[in-house]
């Protein structure tokens, strides 16, 4: 019978972790989905952006009230989460406090750790009032409602319930209370509980402990069913990350070979094809769903926390047009995630359901707002790329549907005919000299 | 004054069996707008004035396809591209500078994997370039104290990091710079990139180039800068907009810096 909690938490942790090696092994197939691309150049650069980017918070602070307070929190979670180590040994072997042999070392350990715990409660009780009570606009657009509303409270909960249980268990905890070192905070919420017997603290103490543990467990399982992946995300989006100039869009190459074939003389148009190059061409040009986009725009989807600093930055949202950059991440994942489950309940084999992200998610009205300025680029703290998305879609219906705005079209025959976007001829191209 | 105006075309210079030092690529804006078409004409007075060999590509020149690829038509931009390449590397030209950013991103950054090598620069970096080569001075005497502020052009700014090029040379007319709220990598769009120029609007609550006038009116400038012939077709409807066209201009810093010289 002694062995019973051991082995319990031994479950509830195999369970806790298994899950989330499950539905990790998901996500990383339906990133798949997408398009290969080479990112392999390049790597030094890759990792100092990662480096900076994710790991160093550099874009965060671009917005310091916000930028600070996620520190905190960020710094919270990966020092915090040290402790967590000593929970699983303490909880796989029945041990307590294992590693408070460590002495002073430990004292500062743990008292480091109960600030921080502090500071994480005002951090993530400020951003809970900032969302719900200042109700900053880019909290409440247009898509920030259901489910993506309430997703971003309940990680605000978690957070709150699993800091005050961290201090909950440290307070109760008399033997630890009583060595005096590492309770830095503890020990101003430890009077809280005096007239307490020391059965029911420690009872308490271990209903804090086991709850602090499962509830890290759930909050880990939670992570991909929520926006807050970005934690994980951050840093393989950071390092797959575009490094070219924002400017830079990239050219088709399909369309390049067909380009030199038409402009190339000694081609033969009706040669058969060289073996191989045939399956080089893709089935359409731009996207009109998740598989036509490339593995790292997926990547991008899953990453995106809505935090619509992008859609703040964007002249059209800001105009008050339908185009949202944080909707056009959004709604990629969601359909992404709606392929996957199909592919779940398919036995591996995706089956045409009739839909695709473009118009059933994504409207023409939104990809047309666009002024590809590349305001939402640059706010983006994780560097994702709404503006490739757009750009592949509005490739799709010009290419393959030739479905822009007439206006659109009438400049597009303008460059064919007489190479400028106004009905100019060519040849006068130099009159200005003589005006 | 056109008569002044000297603007050799890579076609002459080739026949003399001489290689300008620089090719301008003028762009359909700066060679068919009627308002771009005057910024133009500022900088080649101002090339004319350094003694610059340049040379322009007249009637060979064509759009770069700019347009069209943000619209979402590659074929006809890499159609254009290749085109455009094929003339550039057969006069064998080296170096670029253009008025316009669009331009200038295509060509720098998306005709090389399309075999079109150049150094490309806008005119606000090869304006710069010459003044530190002391090639041309500035002698600030109509702008000395006016309240001026930039309006960074999305394409030369965000899409290429150049933000200080136009500044320290609207500084060396002696000129107040403000900046705007949002300035520099945070610059608002003036609404003409990614082919909105070519079209109306979708539909909302206000148009971008107001918006963005308005943030420029919130400095009380005596003139609105800007470094792209697009921005400036943005900026002055939305001055028009604002019925502020008689008390603020809005000028190419090209076109400042060839009237503080009084070209």
């Amino acid at each position: 019978m002694d062995y019973l909690p051991n082995i319990l938490f031994a479950v509830i942790l195999i369970l806790g972790i298994g899950y989330f090696a499950k539905n990790i092994s998901k996500l990383r197939r339906n990133i798949k989905l997408g398009q290969d691309i080479d990112v392999s150049d390049n790597k030094s650069q890759r990792w100092k952006n990662m480096a900076m980017i994710a790991l160093g918070q550099s874009k965060m602070v671009v917005r310091p009230v916000a930028g600070f307070l996620h520190i905190i929190v960020y710094l919270g979670f990966i020092i915090i989460n040290i402790e967590v180590l000593e929970i699983v040994i303490d909880g796989l072997f029945g041990t307590h406090r294992v590693l408070s042999g460590l002495g002073s070392f430990y004292g500062f350990l743990i008292a480091s750790f109960e600030i921080l715990a502090v500071l994480v409660l005002i951090a993530v009780i400020v951003f809970w009032v900032r969302r719900n009570i200042i109700k900053l606009k880019r909290f409440w657009k247009r898509e920030m409602t259901s489910w993506p509303k309430n997703d971003a409270n309940y990680i605000l909960y978690f957070e709150m319930v699993l800091m005050t249980l961290f201090l909950v268990m440290n307070a109760t905890d008399v033997q630890f209370q009583e060595m005096n070192s590492g309770n830095a905070i503890s020990q101003f919420i430890a009077p809280w509980f005096e007239g307490f017997s020391e059965s029911t603290l420690h009872l308490i103490e271990r209903s804090a402990w086991w709850l602090h543990i499962i509830g890290i467990l759930i909050f880990l399982n939670y992570l991909y069913f929520s926006k807050h992946l970005h934690i994980l995300l951050a840093f393989p989006n950071t390092y797959y990350g575009s490094l070219q100039p924002k400017g830079q869009l990239n050219n088709l190459e399909a369309v390049t070979k067909e380009v030199k074939m038409m402009m190339d003389p000694n081609v033969d148009p009706f040669a058969a094809p060289e073996p191989g190059t045939e399956s080089d061409m893709p089935a359409k040009f731009g996207a009109s769903d998740v598989q036509d986009l490339n593995w790292v725009q997926l990547l991008n989807a899953y990453t995106c926390t809505e935090c619509g600093r992008c859609t703040s930055e964007c002249p059209a949202n800001q105009t008050g047009k339908q185009l949202s950059p944080r909707k056009i991440m959004m709604d990629t994942r969601d359909r992404l995630e709606e392929v996957g489950k199909n592919i779940d309940a398919n036995k591996g084999v995706f089956k045409d359901d009739g839909k695709q992200l473009l118009d059933d998610y994504i409207t023409r009205e939104e990809l047309w707002a666009c002024t590809s300025c590349n305001a939402c680029v640059e706010a983006c703290p994780v560097n994702i790329n709404p503006l490739s998305i757009i750009m592949d879609m509005r490739r799709y219906l010009v290419m393959e549907q030739s479905a822009a705005p007439t206006e659109l079209n009438n400049m597009m025959t303008n460059i064919e005919n007489n190479g400028a976007p106004w009905p100019y001829n060519q040849m006068d191209r130099l009159n200005w000299k003589n005006e | 004054m056109s008569e002044t105006l000297k603007v050799p075309t890579m076609a002459e210079y080739t026949a003399q069996g001489k290689q300008p030092e620089v090719l301008f690529w003028v762009g359909c804006a700066g060679s068919f707008d009627d308002r771009a078409k005057k910024i133009t004409k500022a900088f080649v007075k101002l090339l004319n004035k350094a003694n610059v060999e340049f040379a322009v590509l007249g009637t060979e020149e064509s759009c770069t396809g700019d347009p069209a690829k943000r619209a979402g038509n590659e074929f006809l931009f890499q159609m254009q591209a290749v085109t455009n390449i094929e003339v550039l590397n057969a006069y064998e030209v080296k170096t670029i500078v253009t008025a316009c950013p669009h331009c200038f991103n295509t060509i720098k950054n998306e005709y090389p994997s399309l075999g079109g090598n150049y150094k490309v620069m806008h005119h606000t970096q090869f304006l710069k370039n010459l003044l530190d080569d002391g090639r041309l001075t500035i002698e600030g005497g109509n702008f000395k104290g006016k309240r001026i502020t930039f309006h960074d052009p999305c394409y030369l700014g965000r899409a290429n990091n150049v933000y200080e090029a136009p500044r320290d040379l609207i500084r060396k007319l002696d000129a107040e710079l403000v900046e705007m709220k949002s300035c520099k990598s945070r610059g608002l769009c003036c609404g003409a990139g990614g082919a909105q120029m070519f079209k109306e609007p979708e539909k909302g609550d206000k148009d971008v180039n107001v918006e963005r006038t308005e943030q420029a009116l919130e400095t009380k400038p005596e003139i609105i800068a800007a470094g792209c012939p697009f921005c400036n077709t943005m900026m002055t409807d939305g001055v028009k907009t604002k019925e502020k066209e008689n008390d603020i201009a809005v000028m190419d810093i090209a076109e400042l810096i060839a009237n503080a010289q009084d070209l």
